[in-house]
């Protein structure tokens, strides 16, 4: 058996390190570099406790090798405030109280900031599902759901007070482009708002 | 959970992954995709390979093309990347319906779908998929390329017709842009796996079903295509009536003694099972025959 030196890039941060086929990453990042935020829950790919971003993607950490993540981007719970300002799926789980005992949360983070990248307004249904890999067993998952609603709405009106969304568009919602899907998201792209 | 030790390569081409498993054929030598099924095996002590070589990041087993009609997918697509391919959704509608029923967010973001196919696992969601969609298993060895019908690459319970030293390669599908293509699933409330999937390609012209093909897995040791379903819509009109038929003549060619059976579900259990989901994969169909004519 033959050792392997690896690098990988950690909220920014690059780290060189060695280790056996065998290290799962979750165990590199936790026990060799520090970052214990990541939790490990059922190690068996079922729980989502592990879950980081590996090259943008959430995965679970458990089930990948550290040798495969060589060379990789990853980012862990530690990344997700700048600043000392915490992101807004952090603040949202604050906000509504999407954590009891807190074992799930970073994993349930990091899959949500993984939905949203792909769809920045999911319904509760597509939360839902976006969440499925991820368990639960203190809150019943209501409070995760507004949890992340939360966030996607803060993240919301941090893109228009950017300018990133027509202000006129505002219908009292909270989500100021609608979140039906018949709703035109961008008028200026052509259509008419309903 | 630590896996046993074991060495690890990774090739970074195609010859040099079958070279390694020459190399290593005293071994027992295991080829590593996504990870999502052997990772976990090894962890619990179910499969102790020697050697693991990875062939995740060999570039001629990526991509998603489409050639003359026919789809090409590399075997080392993950999930998400079928899913976000929009050739793959027209092209091989039951094959990313399947997909999307796959494992959960983050297990579709690591996944292969040669992973998937070339495990063999009869409760993986697409063997069913595979079948309908007429797939052909292109796999590269020692003596050269040889391309496998989906209907003949599955001899039972994780066991395929892919030699010792041979690599599944790409996956091609003949285009079914003009067909519907869905997946209905009964997941194993713990493992997420399928107790018994139905994938179903049809076209259906004018409310009547012009072809059908439906396959299942979950049910039997490996992927099984329902002739008798199919035989019972082609010619009909696509309604409640025929559906219901239909989803009756599911287990009518399958040896039901030889079901699956375990502590989740019994052969019985699974046996009644088909016949739900048969329903429910045709009734999806019938949903989405409707959607793109409304568009239209």
């Amino acid at each position: 058996m033959t050792e392997h030196d690896i690098t990988l890039t950690v909220n920014g941060t690059d780290h060189e390190l060695t280790v056996e086929p065998r290290t799962l990453l979750v165990h590199a990042l936790r026990d060799e570099l520090g970052y214990t935020g990541t939790n490990v829950g059922c190690e068996s790919s079922l729980c989502g406790a592990c879950t980081v971003h590996l090259d943008d993607d959430a995965v679970k950490s458990c089930t990948v090798l550290a040798v495969q993540a060589d060379g990789a981007t990853i980012e862990t719970v530690e990344g997700l405030a700048e600043d000392g300002e915490f992101h807004p799926v952090q603040s949202g789980f604050q906000e509504e109280h999407g954590l009891q005992c807190g074992y799930c949360t970073p994993g349930m983070m990091m899959a949500a900031t993984d939905l949203l990248e792909e769809n920045p307004d999911p319904s509760r249904e597509e939360i839902r599902e976006g969440l499925e890999g991820n368990l639960c067993r203190c809150t019943g998952y209501q409070n995760i759901v507004n949890a992340v609603e939360n966030a996607a709405d803060e993240m919301h009106a941090g893109a228009v007070a950017d300018g990133g969304c027509p202000a006129d568009a505002a219908d009292g919602s909270g989500s100021c482009c609608g979140s039906d899907a018949g709703d035109v998201r961008w008028p200026e792209d052509g259509g008419e708002s309903e | 959970m630590y896996p046993d030790e074991f060495d690890y390569y990774e090739a970074t081409t195609i010859e040099e992954a079958i070279d390694l498993l020459e190399d290593n054929a005293m071994e027992e030598t295991e080829l590593l995709a996504g990870g999502h099924s052997l990772l976990p095996a090894m962890k619990t002590g179910l499969s102790s390979p020697d050697v693991l070589i990875d062939i995740g990041e060999v570039d001629a087993l990526h991509g998603v093309a489409v050639d003359d009609e026919t789809l090409e997918i590399g075997a080392m697509n993950r999930y998400s990347d079928v899913l976000g391919s929009e050739d793959a959704r027209e092209h091989a509608p039951a094959l990313t319906a399947a997909i999307e029923r796959v494992g959960d967010r983050q297990v579709r973001n690591r996944g292969t779908i040669g992973g998937n196919l070339a495990h063999a696992d009869p409760a993986s969601d697409l063997p069913g998929a595979a079948l309908v969609s007429d797939a052909t298993l292109v796999v590269q060895g020692p003596d050269g390329e040889r391309s496998i019908p989906a209907d003949e690459f599955y001899y039972g319970m994780y066991a395929t017709d892919l030699g010792p030293a041979e690599i599944l390669t790409k996956i091609e599908v003949p285009s079914a842009a003009d067909a519907v293509g869905t997946y209905a699933k009964k997941p194993s409330p713990s493992s997420g796996y399928a107790m018994v999937g139905v994938a179903a390609l049809l076209t259906v012209d004018d409310g009547t079903v012009e072809s059908a093909r439906i396959g299942a897995n979950g049910a039997m040791d490996h992927g099984v295509r329902l002739d008798p379903v199919e035989e019972a819509l082609v010619g009909e009109s696509l309604d409640e009536e025929t559906i219901a038929t239909a989803a009756g003549h599911a287990t009518d060619e399958l040896d039901t003694a030889l079901m699956m059976d375990d502590l989740q579900a019994s052969g019985e259990f699974r046996a009644q099972l088909l016949e739900v989901y048969t329903e429910r994969a045709l009734e999806a169909a019938v949903d989405r025959a409707a959607a793109p004519a409304a568009a239209d």
